[in-house]
């Protein structure tokens, strides 16, 4: 807890203004009252001091705007990505994958054996008959490229889930939340 | 820091066709973008060029900015993909946080550094000079937190790292550069503190 590194650590956050309160109040105690924690916090605040309003920002030539101007003049601003992007195609190519999973499905559920061989009855299958734990799915889940093709579009998804999470929570931390 | 017309009201007149209204932006934001560029590769004819370079992919994809941030924070992603891209090009390794590598060459090009010169250095003097022993990872974040004025999860944003990372990061990147101006400048240190 009172290792060096912990120190620093939390007399940063307390430098920065991160932190809880209660830890912000626990570490101003911690500085009044602990000469080792006060020293190292004057430390810290001085090269805090150094970085915050000694560092001096580095100029480029005097020419750098006008290079610029110059440089932009031969150039026209692009559209905006969401004006060229066609959403109709990105519902499009979602569509036909959705299609060839549900295709998929059904072509592997088509070939379940569902009467299992435990029935004479040869007429058709009967729902309320079906014995479950006798259903052969084996040519559904033994096809290794229908196996494939379902753990692409797996990861697929997570990494859709994924996008989308982080898109949300960087449109949160965008509008100030 | 910011005087006149704020940066979306100039964006506006930029999208709407007025150019000129660009300079303004890009003399606002030169130095910061220059500052952090040469993070990036200490060659200042190349610092220039690369920041030229952000500029105009700033006005080309201008219409893509959605306000959704602040413009320095959308400029300073610009900033870190055109030099990662820079580097690749040129071959130069993108040093990574963690390497102990990245710091024994970095106290070997520090090695003529002389005592009696660097007594002689200011406090300006020797922050710089620290700031440059470090790795491109720490120095990067270091000037983006103290020089560019950005936040924790800005910083997140221009480096697509999360807020926490960024913050361990920039703890571990001010270690370091306490560290190294303990090794190398520490009379100059007890000079500044005296």
């Amino acid at each position: 807890m009172n290792k060096p590194e912990n120190i620093e650590e939390r007399l940063w956050d307390y430098i920065d203004g991160a932190g809880s309160a209660e830890e912000r109040l626990f570490v101003e105690q911690l500085i009044a009252s602990n000469a080792a924690w006060k020293a190292r916090y004057q430390e810290l605040l001085e090269l805090q001091d150094l970085l915050s309003h000694r560092l001096e920002l580095d100029e480029p030539s005097m020419r750098f705007t006008q290079n610029i101007m110059e440089a932009i003049s031969k150039h026209h601003i692009a559209p905006a990505a969401k004006t060229y992007i066609n959403k109709r195609i990105i519902w499009s190519i979602a569509g036909f994958f959705l299609c060839c999973i549900i295709g998929f499905l059904i072509a592997g559920l088509a070939q379940v054996h569902w009467t299992g061989g435990s029935t004479t009855d040869n007429s058709l299958v009967n729902l309320n008959k079906i014995n479950l734990d006798k259903v052969d799915t084996s040519k559904f889940f033994n096809n290794t490229y229908t196996t494939i093709f379902m753990m692409v579009n797996v990861v697929l998804g997570l990494v859709a889930l994924d996008m989308y999470l982080r898109g949300r929570k960087r449109r949160a931390i965008g509008n100030g939340q | 820091m910011q005087t006149g017309p704020v940066d979306n009201e100039i964006i506006n007149k930029v999208l709407q066709g007025d150019q000129a209204q660009y300079a303004q932006l890009v003399k606002r934001y030169q130095n910061f973008v220059f500052t952090i560029v040469l993070r990036y590769t200490p060659n200042r004819e190349d610092a220039e060029e690369i920041a030229q370079d952000v500029f105009v992919k700033a006005y080309r994809s201008l219409a893509d900015f959605r306000g959704e941030s602040k413009f320095s924070t959308w400029l300073y992603t610009i900033v870190t993909t055109t030099c990662i891209t820079f580097l690749r090009k040129k071959k130069v390794p993108i040093q990574s946080l963690d390497t102990e590598q990245v710091f024994e060459v970095a106290d070997s090009q520090n090695s003529d550094f002389k005592a009696n010169q660097v007594e002689q250095k200011s406090k300006l003097q020797v922050i710089n000079e620290a700031l440059r022993l470090l790795s491109i990872d720490d120095a990067r974040i270091i000037t983006l937190f103290y020089q560019a004025e950005q936040s924790l999860e800005e910083i997140g944003r221009i480096l697509g790292i999360e807020p926490n990372t960024a913050k361990v990061k920039l703890h571990r990147a001010r270690q370091r550069l306490k560290e190294k101006m303990e090794k190398h400048f520490s009379e100059a240190v007890k000079d500044m503190v005296g």
